[in-house]
């Protein structure tokens, strides 16, 4: 009776998971393999993949398996630099994401009980419009003909400085990945902030400490776990993304997501592409190892803290 | 504590400006009886009219519906599936399976998949690698609702089934499903919303012949702005809305979660 319900047991086991196993098997893990496969081939003459084995008739050319694409990417600075750059404005977006996002999750978790999930769900609302909208919508307001351009350049104007364009700039990039990637921060901080004990700001309050204080020795250094994982969320994703260069930026503000895209999409170098899409996959692997690692060293901090 | 919340109110409420003036834009110059998007002229529906009567963009919507449909009812049975597993087994390597996709740049799932259609299964890009491409990423989302709403249920309730002699079947027939059913439902929704709106990996994965909805509008934003973009996205904007809204009412942790 107890092998048959252990027999039984198992048997679930493997019917509950088998599915979707075998599914991301053969969806997720085998392409990703492939694309790293894909990133030591030979470019073909026209485009895609050369042959892995040569065919009878060739000559010369190129085939099997070659670290060159990769030697082809530290060879031009280029190359670096857009990473570099891709690296730069995700920190940069992620950091204008904290300071916006921080005194709203903040005020949230303050805010009485019945309040909270409304507050909650009227940031995650927007987000659920679609997202080449929200990228659209700033394609308006940035503008040359809107209202912010008009009033920006007047001023500017009465300065006696040229107008600037606001669209298809830097900024217009930075602005599209802050919007688009807001509530991943709000979100993760909340949910920390949330669980605060606010009898430590008040123990910390009789005690003689200021607003400042308060936040900065009690407040803070509790929400670190959150500030890490809300940072790794946003931090990622605009790694990756094109659609916001490609729909606000100019023709200088391509990142890593561009010249992946123009891979497939263009020029059609595979192998290339997938070269770009493995070193992206192992800049994604550090940031989110440092963010683990760092909200780890936070919490492991705390509870030394609250030993002594 | 009082007074400290009315300096976060200074600083949250333009938070929440930011957030939604962008969007009340879009809506309100969909109404606008003008070609640009510059100033407000008067109101019109004219813009919802040469919507509906674009060919092209009514079978975008019709193939995205599709690729909707199929996508999050495929991922909400293996969603549902993987949650209950990762729940009930210590798997190891399941839940880094389910979880990756999510988590990672969307661009890099489109691109593995593009190469792995083309390559491997010798695809031609239409409508099924949409709607595969869409299942994998979808089933994260479904799985974290569905594993969401086990963690926050008594166990005795699963151990009195199986102590009545319950077989893991009628366990889960007549116990489990009842109880996750809000959840698989919300998980569902999620899926749909995500996959209707989703442009990266539709991007990689789409082939020449069908329109899709988001490459649909994303050619009309490169290509020629024209207020009928204003009008189809204050549609899209009113279903996912009202699916998010069911969906939240449904599992709050689908606004714990956060949405993609």
């Amino acid at each position: 009776m107890i092998k048959n319900s252990t027999k039984a047991n198992h048997a679930a086991k493997w019917l509950v998971s088998g599915p979707p196993l075998l599914f991301l098997l053969v969806f997720f893990v085998a392409p990703s393999i492939i694309m790293l496969f894909t990133s030591l081939r030979f470019p073909g003459e026209f485009g895609g993949l050369a042959p892995i084995t040569a065919p009878a008739e060739a000559v010369s050319g190129e085939y099997g398996l070659t670290l060159e694409t990769y030697q082809f990417f530290f060879s031009d600075i280029l190359y670096a630099e857009i990473f570099l750059k891709s690296f730069g404005v995700a920190a940069v977006s992620t950091l204008i994401c904290l300071i916006m996002a921080y005194p709203l999750a903040l005020l949230i978790a303050r805010s009485e009980k019945r309040f909270r999930n409304l507050m909650v769900l009227l940031v995650v609302l927007p987000f659920a419009s679609n997202f080449l909208i929200r990228i659209y919508a700033w394609m308006i307001i940035l503008g040359p003909e809107s209202v912010l351009s008009h009033f920006i350049n007047t001023v500017l104007g009465a300065f006696g400085i040229a107008p600037v364009t606001l669209l298809f700039s830097p900024f217009a990039v930075l602005v599209g990945m802050v919007y688009v990637h807001l509530p991943f921060m709000v979100l993760p901080l909340y949910t920390n902030l949330e669980k605060h004990d606010p009898a430590l700001l008040d123990a910390a309050q009789d005690l003689g400490a200021d607003a400042w204080q308060r936040f900065w020795h009690v407040t803070w250094p509790l929400s670190l776990p959150g500030v890490f994982s809300g940072s790794a969320l946003v931090f990622i994703p605009v790694l990756g993304m094109f659609a916001v260069p490609d729909i606000l930026g100019g023709t200088g503000d391509i990142l890593v997501g561009n010249l992946i895209k123009d891979q497939f999409l263009g020029t059609r170098d595979w192998p290339f592409g997938s070269a770009l899409s493995i070193m992206l996959t192992l800049a994604v692997l550090a940031i989110t190892g440092l963010a683990a690692w760092f909200a780890q060293l936070a919490t492991r901090q705390r509870s030394v803290t609250e030993t002594e | 504590m009082r007074r400290s919340n009315i300096w976060l109110w200074f600083a949250a409420v333009p938070v929440y400006a930011f957030l939604y003036i962008p969007l009340v834009i879009v809506v309100v110059y969909s109404f606008n009886d003008s070609k640009l998007n510059a100033e407000w002229v008067g109101f019109t529906l004219s813009w919802y009219k040469a919507l509906f009567n674009n060919h092209e963009m009514l079978t975008a919507a019709r193939n995205s519906l599709i690729i909707a449909v199929s996508a999050s009812f495929c991922a909400t049975i293996l969603g549902t599936m993987a949650g209950l597993a990762i729940h009930r087994y210590k798997l190891k390597f399941l839940p880094v399976l389910v979880f990756t996709p999510v988590a990672m740049p969307e661009i890099l799932l489109g691109v593995a998949l593009l190469l792995f259609f083309l390559q491997v299964l010798n695809l031609t890009l239409g409508m099924i690698s949409i709607i595969i491409a869409h299942t994998t990423f979808c089933i994260g989302f479904a799985a974290i609702i569905v594993r969401a709403r086990l963690q926050g249920m008594d166990e005795s309730i699963f151990e009195a089934a199986r102590d009545l002699g319950a077989s893991p079947w009628q366990t889960f027939r007549l116990i489990t499903l009842p109880l996750i059913m809000p959840a698989v439902v919300a998980g569902g929704l999620m899926s749909f919303t995500l996959s209707i709106d989703d442009f990266v990996i539709t991007f990689f994965t789409k082939g020449v012949g069908e329109p899709i909805l988001p490459i649909q509008i994303y050619t009309m934003i490169k290509v020629a702005v024209t207020p009928e973009v204003n009008a189809i996205s204050t549609l899209l904007m009113l279903l996912t809305l009202t699916m998010i809204i069911i969906a939240s009412k449904l599992d709050s942790s689908v606004l714990r979660r956060g949405t993609k």
